[in-house]
């Protein structure tokens, strides 16, 4: 699987980056997502993938036996999860902002401070 | 002696409240911090016979302290940064009368006096660099002082650039030097002479120390700067651009003749430099006509005089070199005298007519009688009198150069640049006050006046004080020897005396000040003879200096332009452009072509669910690419999140996987609120950009496939760090989800800042979408 996701995390970069590129703000948003999935699954993929092995502690045990899946890259890519939904809901709400003052989503057109 | 140094600024502090309250008393008042330092220095220096030494621990772990030494050469500086400086206080007090910035401007010229006091009584070289750059900021401000006009302030920044660039060669000259000499007290350097000699950095060392002193003294091709200073108000060119900062080179040379000297680099470059300069700007204040620049260029005459005779003082050489070392010293001191009043004098002179020109300034001594006691004694102190300072010092500095070869070329360079500056003194301290016309003044209206009190009192006291020690020389005996020695390296004996005889050297005296009264006379033929000469001015230095300056604007414009370029997508480029590269590199670097082999040969384990997640999630995000739809767009970029969720629940994450759907979730709600409205997209770029872009992506992707097949047999952190997790989940934490544990327990600092920022983005979001732009709430 490390090999599949492999070319998976390197077709979202691409997708990812060639849309942040792009002068359309919401293709630059849509970019900024699937890089931070890719991102997201760099980490959990370096900490070495496991089926059946959630980090759960089972009933009766003082910790966890092996293998389990490494709960540090999890914990990480949590937080990481939460924190690029943050900086995308702003981004919208800007996004939307901009979109009402200057009527337009070309990021061209954004380059003078006033409108 | 750091509360010496530190009185200075603290008085700075102060100064401007000071002047609010009490603005006529202010710069009286100010005076007396100077002159208190200079009797608590006094106090220090007559009361031991080694020179007192203070250390401070400043940086201890480099070894940095601000250590400082009060030697003869220290103390002589001390008297002239501390004395001017209470004259140059008084005047400065009176010539900004009813001027709201005479507080910034006293404030100003305290903190210059504490930097200077901190160069020359350094004993580190570190200090005396951090010093050194303070008197160049300080003299940066106060030459721009009237910073309203453009003049002032390129000739403000011209200096700064010209000695801050010699301050850099400098910092690395100390550094050098430290390290060839295997200490950084300036004291102990003298005793490793011999070592600096030998060393392979012996050169550089002289190269960039002198560097330093050359700019900071305006040296040609250096001197430039020194004449568009004058745009400071008077008491600023009196002190700083005559009497004290332009000295520190000469200072610096003189500290470290006895260790750097010696050696035929130094002492020709000293000679070579200070004669080139000494004629030089002797013969351009030929073609002067304004009272400042005319004392200006003669100020950098006097200069080149002085790093000459430094040269001339070699520490190993014989009589001619102890000769040249007290030459240093009387010159020095002479100068300073003579050369602050007449500034001190031009300034009342323009003060009282609103005339800067020398040629109209006529007749006025019975207008201004005190101001034309201190012209008078100044000026004929200038062109060498007998029984004034000024005499003295040439006379030292001619016997100086005669006793080293009567028609070498420190002679020559004397005898070249004397009688220009017989000219100056004449102009500037006698010749406005005779003739029996009437002076004229610049508005037309009344007659010119004498200045107030606090703007003649200090120039007279210092005129007289030339005049005195001119008539009692005897009584520098001690300071003259114990400087010279500085200088020297070694004991000198000084015996000064009013007359010292009928030698050649006082022939060549006449001689010189006859000429300066033929160059007088003759003054018409000889100008149009410079005329021509001045032309070549346009290809002078400070023709270089203006080139360097517009390239290097130039060089930063196009920059500029090419990294700013206003378009975020272009810098988005460079970025991903640089991180390629520096991952790239790195990945070469590596060169493990057999853990992409390992990680390749896996490809046999594979699911037929995985095949199918991956394929739906690449189908996905090139869908999220390719769709002209935005709702489309949106809808396969939730399909993009649900398979990475999905990944998560096949691995061992059952956490992300929750997290992830019910955060893809609100993400496409948010997109579809957020464009519900907005029409398709439109391709925005040329075929050949997206082909670009292209071309970037998939460099990018198939960069990090290979990060992460190198990557998945590099297990970091699973020995240490997560093992600790996994050990310690159940009995600290009481959780049985280590992942949860972790977050709420181990790491909960971090999710609390985590929350944080959602909460600041959640009121971020509240304003962007309730909230009004101030353009819409005009409409």
């Amino acid at each position: 699987m490390t090999v599949l996701l492999a070319v998976a995390i390197g077709a979202l970069y691409a997708c990812g980056i060639y849309l942040m590129l792009r002068r359309s703000l919401v293709k630059l948003l849509l970019g900024l997502v699937l890089i931070s999935h890719a991102a997201n699954l760099l980490i959990f993929t370096a900490g070495g993938l496991r089926r059946g092995a959630a980090p759960i502690v089972r009933a009766g045990e003082e910790a966890l036996t092996r293998p389990h899946a490494d709960p540090l890259p999890q914990a990480l890519v949590l937080t990481a999860i939460v924190i690029s939904f943050g900086v995308l809901a702003f981004a919208l709400a800007l996004f939307r902002r901009v979109h009402q003052s200057i009527g337009a989503d070309d990021v061209d057109r954004m380059r003078s401070t006033d409108t | 002696m750091l509360g010496e140094v530190l009185t200075g600024f603290v008085a700075a502090a102060f100064a401007a409240p000071l002047a609010r309250r009490l603005p006529r008393l202010a710069g009286p008042i100010l005076a007396l911090v100077p002159l208190g330092i200079l009797a608590a220095l006094t106090w220090r220096y007559a009361g031991s016979a080694a020179p007192p030494r203070t250390s401070v621990a400043w940086l201890p772990g480099l070894g940095i302290d601000l250590a400082f030494r009060l030697d003869g050469l220290a103390y002589l500086f001390a008297l002239l940064i501390c004395g001017i400086g209470a004259v140059i206080l008084v005047y400065a007090g009176a010539y900004f009368a009813g001027d709201r910035r005479r507080g910034r401007m006293l404030a100003t010229l305290l903190a210059f006096m504490a930097s200077m006091l901190g160069v020359v009584l350094a004993d580190h070289l570190v200090a005396l660099f951090v010093f050194w750059e303070l008197t160049s900021v300080t003299s940066y401000l106060l030459i721009g002082f009237d910073h309203e006009q453009e003049k002032s302030r390129k000739a403000a920044l011209q200096a700064l650039l010209v000695t801050g660039g010699g301050g850099l060669a400098l910092l690395a000259g100390v550094v050098l030097l430290a390290q060839a000499a295997g200490t950084w007290d300036i004291s102990a350097l003298a005793g490793q002479a011999q070592t600096i000699r030998a060393s392979p950095l012996q050169l550089p060392i002289i190269v960039l120390v002198l560097a330093g002193c050359f700019t900071k003294s305006a040296q040609v091709p250096f001197h430039f700067w020194l004449p568009n200073a004058m745009a400071a108000p008077t008491p600023v060119s009196a002190y700083l651009h005559s009497a004290t900062m332009v000295k520190a080179g000469v200072y610096l040379a003189a500290r470290l003749n006895p260790s750097l000297g010696g050696a035929a680099a130094w002492e020709w470059a000293l000679i070579g430099f200070g004669a080139l300069t000494a004629v030089t700007a002797a013969a351009m204040s030929l073609r002067q006509h304004e009272l400042k620049r005319l004392l200006a260029y003669s100020t950098v005459a006097s200069l080149g005089v002085l790093i000459m005779l430094v040269g001339l003082a070699a520490p190993e050489g014989g009589a001619d070199a102890v000769t040249a070392a007290k030459a240093v010293v009387l010159f020095l001191l002479a100068h300073a005298l003579y050369k602050a009043t007449l500034f001190l004098v031009a300034g009342s002179l323009t003060r009282a007519t609103g005339l800067k020109d020398a040629r109209l300034l006529v007749g006025l001594r019975r207008a201004m009688p005190l101001t034309f006691v201190a012209g008078v004694l100044a000026g004929l102190s200038m062109v060498g009198v007998p029984a004034l300072l000024g005499y003295l010092g040439k006379e030292s500095a001619i016997a100086a150069a005669w006793e080293r070869h009567a028609a070498g070329p420190a002679m020559l360079a004397l005898v070249l640049a004397a009688p220009p500056l017989v000219v100056v003194g004449l102009r500037v301290g006698v010749a406005p006050f005779l003739g029996s016309r009437r002076a004229v003044v610049a508005d037309g209206a009344g007659t010119a006046h004498e200045v107030p009190t606090g703007m003649w009192v200090g120039p007279v006291a210092l005129a007289v004080i030339g005049l005195v020690l001119g008539l009692a020389p005897m009584l520098l005996n001690r300071v003259v020897s114990e400087t010279a020695a500085a200088v020297h390296g070694a004991p000198v004996a000084a015996r000064l005396a009013l007359w010292h005889g009928f030698n050649a050297v006082v022939l060549l005296d006449v001689a010189i000040v006859l000429g300066g009264v033929a160059l007088w006379l003759w003054r018409s033929s000889i100008d149009r003879w410079t005329r021509r000469l001045a032309r070549l001015a346009a290809f002078g230095p400070e023709r270089g200096y203006a080139l360097a300056l517009e390239g290097t604007l130039a060089f930063g414009r196009v920059q500029t332009r090419l990294l700013q370029s206003g378009y975020l997508r272009r810098y988005l480029l460079v970025v991903f452009l640089f991180a390629i590269a520096v991952v790239g590199a790195a990945l070469v670097a590596a060169h493990r072509p057999g853990a992409i082999g390992a990680a390749l040969g896996e490809i046999v384990h594979v699911h037929a669910e995985d095949v199918l997640l991956v394929v739906m999630m690449v189908v996905a995000a090139v869908a999220v690419v390719h769709s002209r739809s935005r709702v489309a767009a949106v809808i396969a970029l939730g399909a993009v999140g649900l398979a990475v969720s999905l990944v998560f629940v096949l691995y061992s994450a059952p956490d992300l996987a929750l997290t992830q759907v019910l955060i893809e979730t609100l993400t496409v709600i948010l997109f579809v609120l957020a464009m519900r409205q907005l029409p398709f997209f439109v391709d925005l770029s040329s075929r050949r950009t997206r082909v670009r872009d292209l071309v970037v992506a998939v460099l990018g992707g198939g960069l990090m496939t290979t990060l992460v097949l190198l990557a998945s047999h590099v297990q970091l952190g699973d020995e240490v760090a997560s093992a600790y997790f996994a050990a310690e989940a159940v009995p600290q934490g009481h959780g049985r989800n280590v992942v949860n544990v972790i977050l709420v327990d181990f790491r909960a600092l971090d999710t609390l800042g985590e929350i944080t920022v959602l909460a600041l983005a959640a009121i971020g979001v509240i304003a962007l979408v309730r909230g009004r732009t101030g353009l819409e709430a005009r409409r």
